[in-house]
């Protein structure tokens, strides 16, 4: 049994998991969460989704009751943030001026929303969305007949879309790029997304940016396209993408390179430090390279392998990365990454609403983007765990089911 | 409240109070009941909130919806009974319910 206090910096869904799982494997020692936000771990996801069409509250967020963190001995510090790592007397300095020793320290911190340096950018009604509080604001903007623009074309992005669609907001996404999901999904796949979200009366600038915001009384009125054109608006919502929070790290004289980096047990250089979630960058071991994922999944299996690692706990078994994204009544899944792609296979018919790609490398599923398609999501996550070779054939014909391509 | 009982793998029982409306999934989380992982936080995106729905129970806690069947097909140790719990909504008609966990969800 480990005895050891472990201190958690970040109180995420990575965080909260990692204490969780330590528990889970019988950690007995003290166990210390940080959190700079004012909430106990909560659901990001829903952020842009159920949350924000007022669909769920604040508690149904909430990754576990308060009970929880009593039951289970973790002692949680909410609204404060450390501020240094001393790794040589293994103790962290939090905001309040507290001092917290630990024997075992795992940073999860997260990233943040990367922030334009847009002339008028720093009106109100100007917002990013990350967090609840973020979130909060975003809801109070949004109502029937306001007007959005949203920068940037992400999955961020057009979930919120979606949601200011349902609620009767008016919505225009501008894109850098000549397609929107351009770094994380092929042109098939960003094609359909656009159609769909232009059907439910979603307007799209693509290959074009935002130069400034215009307002008045500071308050947001217009987004000045590169071309001049302006677009005229209530509120702009900020979806560029984001950074690792991994100063703290950095400081520390920990290893970072666009992300803190991390090995297959979430450690550190430090055998004393791990490192888990949005933060790190990790190695793949099916796509043998470091990547930094930003997902749910992630964050869960990294908090297991910091916690069997922490307790000698067996570690948890490798995970195919997966993702999810629910706009309007699809529902994308996501599973692998599209490393060393050859060629694509598209099973289903886009116009359907229902189909996925899948992405190729010989006969062997190297990622799979499934709209509609759970058994394709399922199977092909399978499949590509297992590096199996599949026959061509069977995957390219829907009327051959997935479970027998996999067999 | 609805009554549930959930009963963990190694056969550690856990009757609990659920409010209607909630899903059986979040009955589990939110009493702090180990043996349902429901990492997606009920999208039905991952199949980790598998369970078996005691036999007594099957006709009231209704059929599965493709979706949800489609993602059942490839969870480990699928049986006749399987569900994904965060698709069953608790009502009255569910109080007493049993169900049971599978071994793992990962």
């Amino acid at each position: 049994m480990s005895q050891g206090r472990v201190v958690i910096l970040g109180a995420g869904h990575a965080g909260g998991s990692a204490a969780a799982a330590l528990r889970h494997y019988g950690h007995e020692g003290p166990i210390v969460l940080v959190g700079e936000e004012p909430l106990l771990p909560y659901q990001r996801p829903p952020l842009s989704k159920a949350w924000l069409k007022g669909e769920v509250d604040e508690e149904e967020l909430q990754l576990r009751p308060a009970s929880f963190y009593a039951e289970n001995d973790i002692a949680v510090r909410l609204g404060v943030r450390a501020t240094r790592i001393d790794r040589e007397a293994k103790q962290v300095a939090i905001s309040d001026g507290e001092v917290l020793p630990y024997d075992r320290l795992i940073i999860a911190t997260g990233a943040r929303a990367r922030r334009l340096a847009l002339p008028g950018g720093e009106m109100a009604r100007t917002l990013e969305l990350r967090t609840a509080a973020d979130a909060e604001m975003l809801k109070a903007s949004i109502a029937p007949g306001k007007r959005l623009v949203i920068v940037g074309g992400g999955y961020v992005g057009l979930e919120v879309a979606a949601s200011a669609r349902a609620l009767g907001a008016e919505a225009t996404v501008v894109e850098r790029e000549p397609r929107i999901l351009a770094r994380v999904a092929c042109p098939l796949l960003s094609d359909f997304f656009t159609a769909y979200h232009r059907k439910h009366g979603v307007r799209f600038e693509l290959d074009a940016f935002v130069e400034a915001l215009e307002g008045e009384s500071g308050q947001v009125t217009a987004a000045r396209l590169n071309d001049g054109r302006r677009i005229a608006c209530d509120v702009v919502l900020i979806g560029v993408g984001a950074l690792p929070n991994q100063e703290l790290a950095e400081d520390a004289g920990l290893p970072c390179d666009h992300g803190i980096l991390v090995d297959e047990g979430a450690r550190t250089i430090d055998p004393a430090v791990f490192a888990i979630g949005d933060v790190t960058r990790r190695p793949l071991p099916l796509y043998r390279r470091l990547f930094r994922l930003e997902s749910v999944p992630n964050a869960l299996e990294q908090a297991k392998q910091a916690a069997a690692a922490i307790t000698g706990h067996k570690p948890p078994p490798h995970e195919v990365p997966w993702f999810w994204s629910d706009q309007y009544d699809l529902k994308l899944q996501i599973a692998g990454l599209p490393f060393d792609v050859e060629d694509l296979i598209v099973r289903g018919s886009p116009d359907s609403a229902r189909f996925a790609v899948f992405h190729m490398k010989g006969n062997v599923i190297q990622a799979v983007e499934a709209v509609n398609s759970p058994a394709e999501f399922m199977g092909g996550k399978l499949l590509i765990g297992s590096q199996k070779p599949v026959s061509r054939e069977k995957l390219a014909d829907p009327s051959i089911s997935m479970k027998e391509v996999a067999i | 409240m609805t009554k549930i009982t959930y009963i963990e793998f190694d056969g550690t029982e856990h009757p609990v109070e659920v409010r209607n409306g909630l899903t059986v999934m979040e009955g589990a989380i939110k009493n702090n009941v180990p043996g349902i992982d429901a990492d997606c936080g009920g999208a039905c995106a991952c199949a980790t909130c598998h369970v078996y729905v005691d036999e007594a129970w099957r006709e009231k806690t209704g059929t599965a919806s493709a979706m949800e069947e489609s993602m059942l097909d490839f969870a480990q140790n699928v049986q006749p009974n399987s569900r994904l719990s965060c698709q069953i909504k608790v009502t009255d008609a569910l109080d007493g319910l049993i169900v049971r966990m599978p071994e793992e969800q990962h």
